[in-house]
């Protein structure tokens, strides 16, 4: 836990520090100087890519900002989806089941178009990535949390608590809420790495983040098509990537040890 | 558990059911398998618009003309023709021998019904227009075809090579209606027969048995993979597994080039790509000084040495180099260095009341794909290097980008190309008429129009000539867009395919190829 | 339990409903049409196109047209490709998708459980971390590039597999696709019954069983699989839908012809029709494995049942 958050937090670090270390701004082409490999040469730390643009500059800017998409992401769908989750779980009946029929008539709607048809409304936000795909994640969030709330709900300490005149409100939220926290963290920890695979699948489609701005998905994906000949451009990213992703999951585990262990108390 | 059970066993069937069924028969030695990068949209040859559908319809059909594997005309269902001395009315004569695939004659009357449909617009044909100068099609006897022009119309010969006017089975059509160009239905008159077509993967052709030529056409068998990503058949051809690509990845394309030397062919090809103004707004709107200053600041070198890299050459003219019978005219810097292009740019931005303080401001639209993507970050970075001011880039789907373009609210530079219908300047030279569908810029000027009217009367090829160049040099000097660099074709042709002609149209007939038997 | 069932299955009829008219106008509101394209054709054959397929009705009158056709079990022509209708066209494409997909699945919950179960009894020891290091590979890096990789190691550079699907015969082309389809799932479904396991196995009945001398296989088999298989199947209802209709990246890089790349060749292309037709088709098929699933909540959990 401590390693995870550690490296996270050095990322992160480096994300916000990092730019004022180079002496090459991320949109700066140089077409005499392309597809260098790493060096300290020119400083090029990270090499350049197929315009010349220094990619440690670039690689830093995409971490900032694919950070930036998976947090508020994460944070939009937990938001959303714990509520509603746990809300339709513990109020059953036929709540539960409007509510559920809901998600799944959005679980059905085709994703692309919704995107699509966002972008072309609000001309090409960059707010409203994060909004759309945080949008589309809290659906799981809500089912499983609804899951789990309903086998919670039938425990005995809530019926103890649902006796002794607790409010439904206050139910939900002081005695199934941190129930829930365990099978949260452990699904929020998956809609991270969710979210930014989203996110560099818009980047693909044409949707994401707008050149010259950058993100480490749209920069993995333009690293594959120079794997051969350039194989830092998929490696520094996707090996920072897959770093990201391994620390959120490990430090996603290690919460949720840590808070079965206070509740077994 | 027992659903869980259930359901892996469901998949164990499934996986050997897959396993054990009849699959492909993969004896590839006798079979040409070529990439297409989409899916026709149909083998109607009224309905199809897209280039792949196109050129999987030149395997299948053959019309009055056809080409060698050079890209010349040569006699294709008609074996010879006359021209009258005012140049409207032709006279083919067809082979005796051409043949539908059910082995009936193909006939003038093939020809007259096909084209009534495609000019009935009830069909829906996206050529429709394509023969609005003939007046009158006449079969004076099965073997004998008059057409009768409005005007003379040089490129005939040309228009009669394309898909559009190949000749349809009318008895098929009437049995069929409009499932007729389906596997199993379509009657065609070319060197192969459809045999299947699963949308989304593969086209697969046989050899014609009935078909003139039969005895010169090597390959029985042809298959079409739709194969939509660039890198994917790059990796397909190196794995063995295709024969010849549509396209190469512009990425790490010089390792591509040391790799497979000369089966990497390059050519010219007729597709200008540029960049659009909104003629219709400010700021381009009136504004000729600004839009000649936007477009010599751009170095067309770089972008195409650079940043491409794959063939492609430098646009200074509207009209490809190469194009049957025309000099293109260039622009009036095209002999000066960059630098003093620079410099003149600079002095016509200030002209045009821009400075430092205040500099312009301007999005560029593109559609998502990856050569668009470097273009427009190299045209934003020399725009800044040049005259000092920072373009919004914008990357859209194509479908926004074309309607943005058509609507001319929204856009101020956007990015189009134009690839040429058949092998004369004016496929070129009409976008631009104030009439046109194609003329997305919104370009508008009498004196232009006039030209080309002039030269649409024109019996005389260099008089004829003189005025489509007239009418290019006015273009030019008017900036309406930004000329940037012509495509070139690439492929990469395995070794094993003979008889393979670059040319500038990038036609390449399977019927021409052969296989050199394995070693 | 009948009952319950086709009471669902006909609650599910609004909810299809909604969907149809929500993803019509979502449609319909995109812009371009399937008829524009680089170059246009002449407007007179553009308005006899629009009024063969009725484009130029207004769009209430087309929904009501499009409600009309379902209802006789017709999904209308694709405009995009004019010689097909779009049952044809998911019928070519689902199969592809739903054997590709069952056998991702399958791949992905037997090493999924088994690895989420076998780390959950080891927690915080080396093994325990190993084990979940390696699933969740899967899920850090992004399938375009699993993808890609996998086909230069083993088709290119090695010549042990296919590298495409079109035209090549056999199981291997299907080796490199599933297992790119399912290392991802493997990776979520092993966390997913990792956490679940865990807590499980912090419960009083499965103390109690433990206290009575049962061994942990048995413990496992008998008592705590079932429970810790409750969030994996809330998982598993949308995660099938969604893999049988096909991984867009997986569908292009091999040239699969399967419902993923038909349904954004189709948004992208504008083919009204084809995109409603495989929404319909992907929104039955979630409603219905979102029922079977609370179904087996149900067999799994005793208490979900009473309701």
């Amino acid at each position: 836990m401590k390693w995870s958050a550690g490296i996270l937090l050095f990322i992160l670090l480096l994300a916000i520090v990092g730019p004022w270390a180079s002496p090459h701004a991320f949109q700066d082409t140089n077409f005499d100087a392309v597809l260098r490999s790493p060096g300290i040469a020119e400083a090029h730390f990270f090499g350049t890519d197929e315009f010349g643009r220094d990619l440690f500059s670039r690689t830093l800017l995409g971490t900032r900002i694919t950070l930036m998409v998976a947090v508020v992401a994460s944070l939009v769908s937990l938001i959303i989806g714990v509520s509603y989750g746990a809300i339709a779980g513990y109020v059953g009946g036929r709540v539960d089941a409007v509510m559920m029929r809901f998600v799944d008539t959005l679980y059905a709607m085709p994703f692309i178009f919704f995107v699509i048809l966002l972008m072309v409304t609000f001309e090409q936000n960059f707010l409203l990535i994060f909004v759309a795909i945080g949008a589309i994640n809290w659906l799981d969030m809500a089912r499983i949390v609804r899951g789990q709330t309903l086998s919670l709900r039938k425990r005995e300490f809530i019926d103890a608590a649902r006796l002794t005149g607790v409010g439904t409100a206050r139910i939900i939220f002081r005695h199934i809420a941190p129930n829930l926290i365990g099978i949260v963290i452990v699904y929020l920890t998956l809609t991270i790495p969710q979210a930014i695979l989203v996110e560099s699948f818009l980047s693909f489609l044409g949707l994401g983040v707008q050149e010259p701005q950058t993100s480490l998905g749209s920069l993995v994906n333009g690293g594959v098509k120079q794997m051969e000949g350039a194989p830092w451009m998929l490696l520094i990213p996707a090996v920072l990537l897959a770093t990201m992703l391994m620390c959120f999951n490990f430090l996603g585990d290690a919460l949720r040890d840590f808070f079965d262990a206070r509740h077994s108390l | 558990m027992k659903s869980l059970r259930l359901f892996l066993q469901t998949a164990v069937l499934i996986a050997l059911a897959a396993c054990g069924g009849p699959g492909v028969t993969d004896d590839r030695s006798a079979v040409l398998s070529r990439a297409i990068s989409t899916d026709p949209e149909t083998l109607d040859i009224h309905k199809a618009r897209s280039l792949q559908a196109l050129s999987v319809l030149r395997d299948i059909g053959e019309g009055l003309v056809s080409h060698n594997a050079n890209g010349e005309m040569t006699p294709g269902v008609a074996e010879s023709w006359e021209m009258s001395d005012d140049g409207l009315s032709y006279t083919f004569t067809l082979r005796a021998d051409a043949r539908w695939s059910t082995g009936e004659p193909v006939t003038a009357g093939d020809f007259v019904f096909a084209v009534e449909r495609l000019k009935d617009p009830a069909t829906g044909a996206f050529y429709a227009q394509f023969l609005s100068d003939v007046t009158g099609l006449e079969a004076v006897d099965d073997r004998t075809l008059l057409i009768r022009l409005a005007q003379p119309t040089p490129y005939l010969l040309s228009l009669l090579t394309h898909p559009a006017t190949f000749p349809l089975h009318a008895g098929s059509l009437a049995a069929n209606g409009d499932r007729f160009a389906r596997p199993g239905n379509l009657v065609s008159n070319g060197a192969y027969r459809l045999v299947d077509w699963v949308p989304g993967s593969v086209i697969t052709l046989k050899r014609n048995e009935h078909y003139w030529n039969n005895a010169n056409t090597a390959i029985d068998e042809v298959r079409h993979l739709v194969l939509v990503q660039e890198s994917t058949q790059l990796a397909r051809y190196r794995a063995g597994e295709i024969d010849i690509t549509s396209t190469v990845p512009s990425e790490n394309f010089a390792q591509t080039r040391k790799d497979f030397g000369s089966e990497l062919r390059i050519a010219p090809y007729q597709n200008v790509y540029y960049y659009g103004y909104n003629l219709r707004k400010p700021p381009f709107k009136d504004n000729q000084k600004l839009r000649q200053a936007l477009s010599m600041a751009i170095d067309r070198d770089v972008l195409v040495d650079k940043v491409l890299g794959r063939g492609e050459t430098p646009a200074y003219s509207w009209v490809p180099t190469g194009i049957n019978g025309y000099v293109p005219t260039v622009f009036s810097y095209a002999a000066l260095t960059q630098a003093e292009r620079k410099q003149i740019a600079r002095r016509l931005y200030k002209e045009a009341g821009y400075t430092e303080s205040n500099p312009l401001e301007v999005e560029i639209r593109y559609n998502s794909s990856d050569t668009h993507r470097a273009i427009a970050v190299a045209v934003q970075s020399m725009w800044r290097d040049a005259l000092g001011f920072d373009a919004t880039l914008v990357n859209e789907e194509f479908q926004v980008l074309l309607a943005n373009i058509r609507a001319g609210e929204v856009t101020q530079v956007f990015r189009s190309s134009w690839v040429g219908d058949y092998d004369d300047a004016h496929t070129f030279l009409s976008v631009f008429q104030s009439d046109s569908a194609a003329n997305v810029p919104g370009y508008s000027s009498n004196e232009f129009d006039k030209l080309m009217m002039r030269a649409s009367k024109q019996v005389d090829p260099d008089l004829r000539r003189a005025y489509l160049e007239e009418a290019e040099r006015l273009l030019l000097e008017d900036h309406p867009v930004i000329l940037i660099y012509f495509y070139g074709s690439k492929h990469l042709v395995s070794p094993r395919v003979e008889g393979w002609g670059d040319n500038l149209l990038d036609y390449h007939y399977s019927q021409h190829l052969s296989l050199k038997a394995a070693n | 339990m009948l009952r319950y069932a086709l009471l669902r299955l006909l609650g599910a009829i609004p909810t299809l409903l909604l969907v149809i008219v929500l993803a019509f106008l979502m449609v319909h509101a995109a812009p371009g049409g399937p008829f524009d394209d680089a170059r246009s054709p002449h407007p007179e054959v553009l308005a006899a196109i629009e009024a063969t397929y009725h484009l130029d009705e207004p769009v209430v009158q087309q929904l009501g047209r499009y409600l009309g056709g379902l209802l006789r079990g017709d999904l209308g022509p694709s405009f995009r490709y004019p010689d097909y209708s779009v049952s044809e066209l998911i019928g070519i494409g689902f199969p592809a998708s739903l054997k590709l997909g069952v056998l991702a699945m399958s791949l992905a919950i037997l090493v999924g459980v088994s690895a989420g179960t076998f780390a959950a009894l080891r927690q915080g020891s080396m093994t325990d971390r190993v084990v979940m290091s390696f699933s969740m590979t899967g899920i850090s890096i992004p399938v375009f590039v699993v993808a890609p990789v996998l086909v230069l190691l083993f088709a290119v550079k090695l010549h042990w597999l296919p590298a495409g699907w079109s035209g090549s015969a056999g199981v291997a082309k299907y080796i490199v696709p599933v297992v790119t389809l399912a290392l991802p799932q493997i990776a979520y479904i092993a966390r997913l019954t990792r956490a679940s396991m865990i807590e499980v196995l912090s419960r009083d009945f499965i103390r109690t069983a433990r206290a009575q001398g049962l061994g942990t296989r048995a413990i496992i088999r008998i008592h705590a699989l079932k429970p810790a298989m409750l969030p994996v199947l809330s998982y598993m209802g949308p995660a099938i839908a969604a893999i049988l209709t096909g991984s867009v990246v997986v569908e292009q890089v091999f040239g699969i012809p399967g419902l993923g790349a038909s349904f954004v060749n189709g948004a992208l292309n504008r083919d009204y029709t084809l995109v409603l037709g495989i929404v319909i088709f992907y929104a039955a098929l979630i409603i219905a494995l979102n029922l079977v699933v609370d179904l087996l909540y149900g067999v799994i959990d005793p208490q979900v049942r009473q309701r």
